[in-house]
This record gives structure tokens, C-alpha cells and sequence, in this order.
């Protein structure tokens, strides 16, 4: 799977907020073998520098994607943008310009206007979006080569609550590389995305608030995984009456003569 | 003789259980008073081990049940319990609390409005933790100190540590590996016209909010937890996340007269537990994280036994 030329084996991407401790973030990241992990700068910062936190990530080796959590407008989002690739020397971004302040819902037209900044300007980038074809068009139009459609409201932890409109894009964007960001709240809820074709996962607050996150990570890692295999494996399709799996043909006839009752 | 560097709350803690050891003891303070560069002055002063187990390990709870015993022969100590509370829109967040946490009892509406008539109405539900308990961290550590001196040991102002030390209780300033800084938010409040009594914590998906009453009418509210090393002034964002937390627990605080802000940083280590470390040929005491009066009587109890039993590597 490749992102913005880059090849990765890992489908699941991990976000680093909100852990018990950096010691059961750093555990739970090395289970569940993701190779890129999101960083938030805004709440990571507040004017001084997270260097402290950020050389703990490092030291694990992932790939990481800074993004731009909690940024209301396109100029925010771009500055933000511009300071993490400074900090973390990297092009790669996940841009989010949020659009309501409680439901976290990306405000589509500022982020189309970042996304063409920021392309504009050298960066790869990954935009949180909404399940929208149009905006998902747009969104390519201005440079993007990935596109990250919400499974539902961030940390609502409700699962996909549109699958239609993901298996629409996924018909859609049939080669651009699809990331099922936001919502994914159990491990089903992964497995699902993957089932829908989508080429990867990003969640956080999953992970991160279970009650053993690394115990969760590693079951999520198992659910991108077997949903990935399921997608690939073409499943059957559903079936409204029941269609026995053992063959009707053939069976052997029990008779009164062996002892077999019949009227 | 047994020289302690940094005469904040771990240094004082440790020079306490030294001294009833019977050891004879020097603090070296840089501060030109006690307290006012100790990051314990920020602190909440929840001796809340059940409350705090929801994000931390269960060291947390048998390293730290211990101290509202200890810090009762020292300061005044408050036995209210803690009650954690949810606006019905995060009704989820206090089931996952109480899936997190034991020793409290679930009580209804009308039992938080027993228990804290200034919240009556407001919340359908709540967890009430009857055995933990607060005290007023500054006054703390300057009984802490008087106590100490009065043990006999000498507490020296404005003396940076240049010769040998026994055990090194500097906070960020001992610049341990692995030692990171957290950043801490809080504000104090004068408001005489909203009565609470208790340490209460409203749950929050953002961050967990608490308000601990310091009598008078005046209140502490906290914290912010973020990966930073700025301890410049409160940020808007995080003024306006704890002051609409207050005025969540109950409207008069509308009225509320902001005294103070203040940042701090907590140092703590990847596992946010203490570490009583051996390095350089002394002790290190540090990374008591948010849980510094909690954990603090343990940890000193730890360091004391160690220094005295001449166990060195």
C-alpha cells in the first residue's frame, strides 16, 4: 500500500493523545505494528516545546503524521501545518480545519482551501474529511492523493454510522487511497471499514481510553488485519432463507428394517 | 549528616522520615523563601489514590492510601471524600469512570444534593469516594518545613547544592533521563456565595476537571495536562475550559472573583510513576508526576530506608 509514494505494510494508523502514560502509548504502538502515528502540535505545545514527549516518539520509529487537531480556520491550519513540518521534518500533514465546535465536523470549504495552500506549498496531504463525493473531488482537484472520510464524529467512538456513503466513495475514488478516519470505536468497527475496501484505518481514542489500551491495540491490529483479508477474499453475498452448508443429495435412507421408525 | 538538595515537597518529605529516623539532616533550597519555587504550589492537594487510579496504575493506589494518615500528624487535613459528577451529556464518561475505579458507592440526584447542597439539581447521578480526602498544598509544605525544623534539621534559602549531595529532590532541575515536563494549568477562585465543601471532579472528554475548596470561600480549580515544557502564563483556551467547568458545577460561580492563574511543570517519567534512583553517587527522589502529596509519603518512607541502610551500589 502506498501513501504519497510511500510503501507501508501496516494498515492501521495510531493517534498518540490521551494515553494513561507516554510508557503504555509506546507499548501499545509497538503491538499494534503501525508504522505511521499522528501528532497533535496545538495541544502538545501552549508556546514552549513538547520536545520531551516528541523524542519518545521518535524513538520509536514510526512514520509520523503531524496534524492540525483543533484548528478552526485555514489560516490556523496552515500555520500549524507549516510549524510541524519545521518540527518533525516531514511534508506529510493530516489537516483538519473543524467547522462546530461540538461535533468536531470538518468545515469542508476551509479545507479545501488548506488543502490547495498547502499542496501548493510542498506538502503531502492528508485531509480529514466528511463522506462526501464532491468534497472528496475537490479535494484531489487541489493536490490531495489521499483522502480520510469520518466513520463518525471524533472520539464518538460510534462506529460507521454511514457505510453506504463509504461504499460509495470507495466506488468512487477506486484508486485513490482511502483512510477511514474518526469514530471507529471497537475493534468490529475496523474490521468493517476494512471489509468496505477501505485501504487503511486511523484511530485513536479507541485505544488510548480502553481500559488496557495495549490489550486494544493489539486487537485492532488483528481487526484491520482479518478485515482486510475478508475484503480481499471476496466474500459471499448475503441470502434472505437459510441455505444448508451439508449436502441434501445422497443421503443414506434409514428404513423400518434397520430400525427406524416411520408412520 | 545527610544533604538533601531541593527543599520542596519530595525534599521535605524525605528530610521528614530522616529525621524520625533519627538521622541528622541539611536541605539546600535555592528559593529565597520555602515554597515559591516548589511546583507543589499549583498542585490540587487531593490525596484521591481510588479517583486517580481511572489513568494510572495500581501503585498509585498502595503507594498513596496511606498518605491522609501521614499528612494528618503534619497539616490540616480535610476527610470529605470526593464526588465525581457528569453533565448528562457525558452520562458515558462516569460509567467508564466507575468501570475504572472501586471503594465508591454510586449515588442519585438527591444524595449529591445531601452531600453538597450548591450542586442540587444540576446532577441526576454521581460517584462518591467517601475515604479520600484534600489539604491546602501551601500551607502544607510550610508545615511540612516548621515541622522539620523542628525536628532539628537545618533548611538553608538561597543555596544552590556545589558540594556532595545525598539524594537529589531538584524536580526538573535534576534533569534525570527519560524526566519529561508536563504542563499544569489552574486557577483560583474567591466565591463566597457558592458553598462546597468537598474536593469534586467533573468528568470531561477533554480533560478531568476538579475544584477543591481551600475554605473562605475561596477555590482551587485544575488541571490542564499537556506535553510541554512552557510554563508561561494560562492560556485562554485553557482559562476558558476549567472557568466553564466551574460554571458547569453550578452557576453562581458567575459571580466568582479570579484571584489567581499559574502554570507549572510536573516532571514525570514515561511511566508517569515516581523512580527513587541511584546515579552519580547519590539518591534521586523525582517524577512524582500530579500525584506529588499523594505519593509523596512513600516514596520519602522508600528514600529514608535506602540512604540509612547504607545500601549503595
Amino acid at each position: 500500500m502506498k501513501f504519497y509514494g510511500e510503501e507501508l505494510s501496516s494498515r492501521l494508523f495510531l493517534g498518540t493523545a490521551q494515553y494513561p502514560s507516554p510508557a503504555i502509548l509506546q507499548d501499545a504502538i509497538k503491538v499494534s505494528r503501525a508504522e505511521v502515528i499522528t501528532v497533535s502540535l496545538r495541544r502538545e505545545t501552549t508556546g514552549g516545546t513538547g520536545a520531551a514527549f516528541w523524542d519518545l516518539l521518535r524513538d520509536l520509529g514510526c512514520r509520523i503524521l503531524p496534524n492540525t487537531a483543533g484548528c478552526h480556520s485555514v489560516q490556523e491550519a496552515v500555520t500549524t501545518a507549516q510549524m510541524a513540518r519545521e518540527i518533525f521534518g516531514t511534508p506529510w500533514i493530516k489537516l483538519e480545519v473543524i467547522g462546530h465546535g461540538d461535533s468536531l465536523q470538518p468545515d469542508v470549504f476551509g479545507l479545501v482551501e488548506a488543502a490547495k495552500i498547502l499542496t501548493d506549498d510542498g506538502f503531502q496531504v492528508f485531509p480529514y474529511t466528511t463522506d462526501d463525493l464532491v468534497v472528496g473531488e475537490k479535494l484531489i482537484d487541489a493536490g490531495c492523493e489521499v483522502l480520510m472520510p469520518w466513520g463518525a464524529p471524533i472520539g464518538s467512538g460510534q462506529g460507521l454510522r454511514n457505510p453506504d456513503a463509504l461504499r460509495a466513495m470507495r466506488a468512487h475514488f477506486p484508486d485513490v487511497p482511502l483512510v477511514v478516519d474518526a469514530g471507529i470505536g471497537r475493534p468490529s468497527d475496523a474490521a468493517e471499514a476494512m471489509e468496505l475496501g477501505m485501504d487503511a484505518v486511523l484511530l485513536n481514542t479507541a485505544v488510548a481510553k480502553a481500559g488496557d489500551p495495549v490489550q486494544m491495540a493489539r486487537a485492532m491490529a488483528g481487526a484491520v488485519d482479518a478485515g482486510r483479508d475478508g475484503f480481499q477474499a471476496d466474500p459471499m453475498e448475503r441470502r434472505d432463507m437459510a441455505v444448508p452448508s451439508t449436502p441434501v443429495l445422497g443421503l443414506a435412507e434409514f428404513g423400518p428394517e434397520f430400525g427406524g421408525e416411520f408412520e | 549528616m545527610i544533604t538533601i538538595a531541593g527543599g520542596g515537597l519530595a525534599g521535605l518529605s524525605c528530610a521528614y522520615e530522616l529525621l524520625r529516623r533519627g538521622a541528622r539532616v541539611t536541605v539546600l533550597e535555592r528559593a529565597p523563601a520555602l515554597g515559591t519555587s516548589s511546583v507543589s504550589r499549583f498542585a490540587g492537594g487531593m490525596l484521591a489514590p481510588w479517583c486517580e487510579r481511572e489513568s494510572a496504575e495500581e501503585q498509585v493506589v498502595t503507594l498513596g492510601r496511606r498518605a491522609v494518615d501521614w499528612w494528618d500528624q503534619i497539616t490540616p487535613v480535610t476527610r470529605r471524600g470526593t464526588l465525581v459528577v457528569a453533565p448528562s451529556r457525558d452520562r458515558a464518561e462516569l460509567t467508564r469512570f466507575a468501570r475504572r475505579t472501586s471503594a465508591y458507592q454510586e449515588v442519585s440526584g438527591e444524595v449529591v444534593a445531601e452531600l453538597e447542597p450548591a450542586l442540587a439539581g444540576r446532577f441526576s447521578q454521581g460517584l462518591f469516594f467517601d475515604q479520600e480526602a484534600h489539604l491546602d498544598p501551601r500551607r502544607a509544605v510550610l508545615d511540612l518545613a516548621a515541622k522539620v525544623q523542628e525536628l532539628g534539621a537545618e533548611i538553608r534559602l538561597n543555596s544552590e547544592a556545589t558540594g556532595p549531595v545525598d539524594l537529589d529532590c531538584t524536580g526538573m532541575a535534576a534533569a534525570r533521563p527519560q524526566l519529561r515536563p508536563v504542563r499544569g494549568e489552574m486557577a483560583y477562585l474567591r466565591c463566597p456565595g457558592v458553598d462546597i465543601t468537598r474536593t469534586i471532579r467533573l468528568l470531561h472528554p477533554r480533560m478531568p476537571l476538579y475544584l477543591v475548596p481551600r475554605g473562605d470561600g475561596i477555590y482551587m480549580i485544575g488541571a490542564t495536562m499537556i506535553e510541554s515544557d512552557s510554563n508561561g502564563p494560562v492560556t485562554l483556551r485553557s482559562l476558558m475550559e476549567m472557568l466553564g467547568a466551574a460554571y458547569a458545577l453550578s452557576p453562581g460561580f458567575a459571580e466568582a472573583e479570579i484571584l489567581e492563574t499559574g502554570a507549572g511543570l510536573r516532571p514525570a517519567f514515561p511511566d508517569n510513576l515516581p523512580r527513587l534512583e541511584e546515579a552519580e553517587g547519590r539518591f534521586f527522589l523525582n517524577g512524582l508526576y500530579r500525584h506529588g502529596f499523594l505519593l509523596a509519603p512513600a516514596m520519602a518512607e522508600a528514600a529514608a530506608d535506602r540512604l540509612l541502610s547504607g545500601e549503595r551500589s
